[in-house]
Parts: C-alpha cells; sequence; structure tokens
C-alpha cells in the first residue's frame, strides 16, 4: 500500500531542476524521472514502480479494443441546458469552455468493437470534461451504447471516471442514474454481459448507478472509489480517515470489487472474463489457468 | 406547541397564534365572551398564512419541507392505511430504522408501504439517523419490494431524506452498490409503483426508493441531486448562497412539474402540511387512491415498457434522435 503514502526521500534538488515539460514526466508515487515517452508507452504507468497515473479517456478505448475496430457512436451530441442555469458562470458557457478544453462535446466517449476479436459496446467517460460529471448526455450516450448491445446481442463495457452528477443539469443528472441503471436492467434480462472499470476517481452518482452494476466490477490500483466525497465523510464523522480508505484496494477487501487488473493487463483480463460468460473456447494461445496474485 | 420553533418567515403567523392561544386561556379563565375577537384574530391567521404560503420563495419552500413538525412516513401511514405490520432488518447486517417498511391495507387492500423515517426530537433522531439512510436500509426496503412482488402487490414509497447517510460504514458497506441495485431493481420490478415526496428528496438517497412508475410531490416538498447548501458551497463556493442555488436548481415541485420530471402535485393546506396533517393525509389518500387505479388497469408488460420509455426520456441533449 506504500505507494501513496508521501515519501519523505530528499529529492529537494531534483525537485526544483526546471523539467522540460513535454520531455519527462515525474512519477509521484516512488519520484522517479522517466521520459514521458516511456510513460505513454506503457499507458501512463509508471515503469518503475507501476503506478498508475489517469489515462486520457481516447486511451482507453485503443487500450481495450483491436486496432481499427472502433466506430463512435453519438460523438456530436450535445447537452442542452434544461433549468436555464446559471451559478458564477453561465452552464452553455461552461460547456463551450470544456469542449474548447477537450475538444470533446461531452464527458463521455461510446461506441462498438472488438476485443481480442470479441464484439463489445464501449463507453469510456472522459474526467477533463466538468470532472466527468454525469448530465443528460452521458446518460443518453450510455442508454445508447447499451441498447446497440442489446440489439447485437453483444457485452457492454464501461470504463468510469467521474466526480459524480453535473448539478448544472439539476434532477435530469440525478435521473441519469435511473435511466442508466434501467437499461442495464434490460441487459441483465436479456442476459448479456456487463462489465464496470472503474478508474480514478469515480464517486457519487455514477459510483451509485452503472459503477457498481457490473456483474464484475474492476478496477485499476490505487484509484479512488466511493459514494460521498472523503471530505464530506471527515465533516460529517469529525475525525479523520484511516489510510488507503476508498481505495480500490479497500473496496476489494470489503467486497465491492471482483478484482484490481494492472492497466497493461487489462484487456487481456476482460476478454478472459468475457470469453468464460458467453461460452466462448479458450483461444489457443491462452495460458493455461494461473493462479492470480 | 408554543415552545415549537417557527421558521423565520413564520414569526408573524406563530405571533397570532400565540395571542389566540392567550385569549382562550383569559376567555376560559374568566369565563368571558371572546367570540367576536376570536373570530377576527382567525381570520387575520388565515389571511396571513395565504399570504405567506402563496409567495414561498425556493429556499423558503426548502425549510418547510424540512419543517420540524412536518408529517412523516409513519404520520402518513397511521392517516391513510390500516393494518400496518412493520417488518424489519436488511438479512445481511441490521435494522436501520431510518427506512421503516411493512404491509398496510389501502381502503383494505393489501400494499407495500416503504419510507424514510426522520425524528422530532433527538432522541428519535438519533434512533432514526436524522432520516439518512445507510446501505442495510436502502437493502432492506429492496428486499420488501421484492416480497411485495412476489405476491403481485404493489408498492408505495415516501421519500423524505437529507440524504445515504455520508459515513465510514456506509461506506465500507457498500452504500453506492445498495443505491444502485435498487435503482436497477426497481427499474424491472412487475407490480406498480408510485413514490411521493412528502419532504426533502435528497439526491441519490431520495432516487435509491424512487425509481416508480408514478412519482407524486406534496406542494412544498422539495427534490433535488444536491442540498441548496452543498451546491452553493461548490459553485459560489460559499454557503450562504443557497437562496440563489435553492433557485438556480429548480427543486420546488410546481418547477419539477413544468419540466416534466413529476406526475402530479398533492396540494397542501394553507400554512403547510404541519399546519393540518390530517388535511394533508386526505388529500394524499385521494391521489395514491386514483394514481392506484390508472397503474393497475395496466398489464406488467404495459407497466414495464413505461416504465422504461420514462425514464429513457429523461434528460435534454441534442440531436434528439
Amino acid at each position: 500500500m506504500a505507494w501513496f503514502r508521501k515519501t519523505k526521500t530528499p529529492l529537494k534538488a531534483q525537485d526544483r531542476r526546471d523539467l522540460p515539460g513535454d520531455v519527462w514526466e515525474k512519477c509521484p508515487s516512488c519520484n522517479e524521472i522517466v521520459y514521458r515517452e516511456k510513460f505513454r508507452e506503457n499507458w501512463n504507468v509508471c515503469p518503475e514502480c507501476a503506478h498508475h497515473l489517469r489515462l486520457p479517456a481516447l486511451d482507453y478505448v485503443r487500450l481495450l479494443l483491436d486496432e481499427g475496430s472502433f466506430t463512435e457512436m453519438d460523438a456530436e451530441m450535445r447537452s442542452g441546458d434544461p433549468l436555464s442555469f446559471e451559478d458564477l458562470k453561465k452552464y452553455p458557457e461552461r460547456l463551450a469552455q470544456a469542449e474548447r478544453k477537450t475538444g470533446r462535446r461531452d464527458a463521455l466517449i461510446s461506441g462498438h468493437g472488438r476485443m481480442e476479436r470479441i464484439p463489445v459496446s464501449l463507453a469510456v467517460m472522459d474526467f477533463s470534461f466538468i470532472g466527468g460529471s454525469m448530465g443528460s448526455v452521458v446518460g443518453e450516450k450510455i442508454a445508447r451504447a447499451g441498447r446497440h448491445a442489446l440489439e447485437e446481442g453483444t457485452p457492454f463495457i464501461i470504463v468510469s471516471a467521474s466526480g459524480g452528477a453535473r448539478m448544472m443539469e439539476g434532477i435530469f443528472s440525478l435521473m441519469q442514474m435511473a435511466k442508466t441503471s434501467a437499461v442495464l436492467a434490460e441487459l441483465d434480462r436479456a442476459g448479456l454481459p456487463f462489465i464496470s472499470l472503474l478508474t480514478d476517481p469515480t464517486t457519487g452518482g455514477v459510483t451509485a448507478s452503472y459503477a457498481m452494476l457490473g456483474d464484475v466490477n474492476i478496477s485499476e490500483p490505487g484509484a479512488l472509489i466511493g459514494f460521498a466525497g472523503p471530505r464530506v465523510i471527515e465533516q460529517t464523522i469529525k475525525q479523520e480517515l484511516p489510510e488507503g480508505f476508498q481505495r480500490a484496494e479497500f473496496l476489494l477487501e470489503h467486497g465491492m470489487l471482483d478484482r484490481i487488473v494492472d492497466r497493461r493487463e487489462m484487456k487481456a483480463s476482460i476478454a478472459i472474463l468475457l470469453r468464460h460468460m458467453l461460452s466462448l473456447p479458450a483461444p489457443e494461445t491462452s495460458e493455461t489457468g494461473s493462479p492470480e496474485g | 406547541m408554543a415552545t415549537v420553533a417557527h421558521l423565520d418567515f413564520e414569526k408573524a403567523i406563530a405571533e397570532v397564534e400565540e395571542q389566540i392561544d392567550r385569549l382562550r386561556h383569559m376567555a376560559r379563565e374568566k369565563g368571558l365572551d371572546v367570540t367576536g375577537e376570536m373570530e377576527s384574530l382567525e381570520g387575520k391567521l388565515k389571511s396571513l398564512q395565504t399570504e405567506t404560503y402563496e409567495n414561498l420563495d425556493p429556499i423558503e419552500r426548502v425549510q418547510v419541507a424540512r419543517h420540524p413538525r412536518r408529517p412523516y412516513t409513519l404520520d402518513y401511514l397511521e392517516r391513510i392505511f390500516t393494518d400496518f405490520v412493520e417488518l424489519h432488518g436488511d438479512r445481511m447486517y441490521r435494522d436501520d430504522e431510518s427506512i421503516v417498511a411493512g404491509w398496510a391495507r389501502l381502503d383494505g387492500e393489501s400494499v407495500m408501504v416503504i419510507g424514510h423515517q426522520k425524528g422530532r426530537d433527538m432522541k428519535e433522531n438519533l434512533q432514526r439517523n436524522f432520516g439518512m439512510p445507510h446501505p442495510e436500509g436502502y437493502r432492506k426496503a429492496l428486499r420488501l419490494m421484492k416480497l411485495a412482488e412476489k405476491f403481485g402487490r404493489p408498492v408505495f414509497t415516501m421519500i423524505d431524506t437529507p440524504g445515504a447517510y455520508p459515513g465510514l460504514g456506509a461506506e465500507e458497506r457498500g452504500q453506492a452498490e445498495a443505491i444502485a441495485r435498487n435503482l436497477r431493481e426497481m427499474a424491472a420490478l412487475t407490480v406498480p409503483t408510485i413514490s411521493v415526496i412528502i419532504g426533502e428528496g435528497g439526491s441519490g438517497g431520495a432516487l435509491a426508493i424512487g425509481v416508480t412508475d408514478r412519482i407524486l410531490m406534496m406542494e412544498n416538498s422539495v427534490y433535488s441531486v444536491i442540498s441548496p447548501e452543498g451546491c452553493a458551497a461548490i459553485l459560489w463556493k460559499s454557503g450562504s448562497e443557497r437562496d440563489k442555488a435553492a433557485t438556480a436548481l429548480k427543486l420546488t415541485a410546481p418547477d419539477l412539474n413544468h419540466l416534466g420530471v413529476i406526475d402530479r402535485i398533492i396540494k397542501e393546506p394553507t400554512g403547510g402540511a404541519h399546519a393540518d396533517p390530517d388535511a394533508t393525509a386526505e388529500a394524499l389518500h385521494g391521489v395514491l387512491r386514483e394514481t392506484l387505479d390508472e397503474l393497475k388497469s395496466l398489464s406488467p408488460e404495459e407497466l414495464h415498457e413505461q416504465r422504461l420509455e420514462k425514464y429513457f426520456a429523461m434528460g435534454e441533449w441534442h440531436p434528439r434522435s
């Protein structure tokens, strides 16, 4: 569990050295300075200590699907402003700003493709778009990707990363929890697999709907996963939270996750599960069941 | 009653109520005839109540929804239903008393009633955890919904919670999982389901018993993805902007009716539900009856289809199809 403990190793000189931002990356866990290119080749996993940095949404599509197999759905879908919401900023301005920053219309990429040749529906949340918050577009795109899986009789995989509900859509953001859960109920009835991959961080309304409803719930090492935010809990119970609270390892220990999987093994690991659940034969190249760590 | 706290905007009402009390007391002690004065004071009270309650701001509605004298689930159960048999426990961990549930009869017909339960005083609130359930509360609710389904009986839920409890044990035992499971299972129940927000509809903790065929709201209840205080702290970076947040969130019954999220509003008496719990319960009784009759005319397949359509249509996105 040492990966998130603040190390006190004195690296002051190196810390202060100006690193050209686009060449080097310092691992926040082991403080090792690594070629950024190395980090990227390694799916943002530290080659030294295997600490998992966050990975951009589109990279999960590349990570999980066979090359060139992905067809995106509803890429142009945008949110309305059903409440005409205005806080310090107008909601449409926030949306436009997020769009400029990410080049995406909302906080989710969805579509279908193949995973080790198995056809799947896939949805990946983008935390960089208003904190991966769930509003009408996230809900509708998940509903559509889920229905696509229903129509095609294929499995559905959702990669979650979210701060929770999109407050600026008020009650409609809350209702997306009901909507997405309802489509998963349909997949259940149809006997189709649903895999939930929870990445850092997954909290609030997303955790309390589809992210926790996987036939198999998988996470990456160290991911923060919870319902209430740690600060809210601290204020409520008026005491400090134990070390490692709400981390993937904590959830595994408490029975909320099936597995924690190293990102670099993720595709193979999910594909094995899918073949079990779809009664497909193991591929000839597959290693015979080695006990997992 | 005189010791019960009033909301700020109810001060004037409270003063007249006190005058009436004093007058009545005096009349009794001294054997005076005060009919005339009494009538005028009561008239004044009525018009004050009307004036105040017809012009409630969203944040004032939030306060009425949280009013310490507001009728809770057990108050409605007592007035609307008969033959109530409370059932306890989630069969896994413990009985969570912030949710009450059990069999009851609506006009003689057996139904399952499930609702959040707040307490009236500190002792009760400790027992009820201020109406904030742990995962075991939601698991009890689901267990009993499934029981109702097994016997083909309708499910009524009453929503009144600040939210699901944000605590250590709640997280350890899977608050998120418990809520999520309820959402999915409620979407697939084969019996008619009706929810009514009677006070506070606090986010996921409310929705966890609220994915129903019909969503009703008491006139002065509120339903929101986040409390106005929480929203103000995050988006305005100041908890004191809660009035603005309450308005922006469109959390009142008329707003949510206008947005098409809820199906019907139940009118409260002048002065709010707490001014006359009996009349409030009677109004709710009538609407529950009508709503249930309407749902009973549908086959399980039709129910299922309409429920999916209802939730799939929630939200605003472009292009629509």
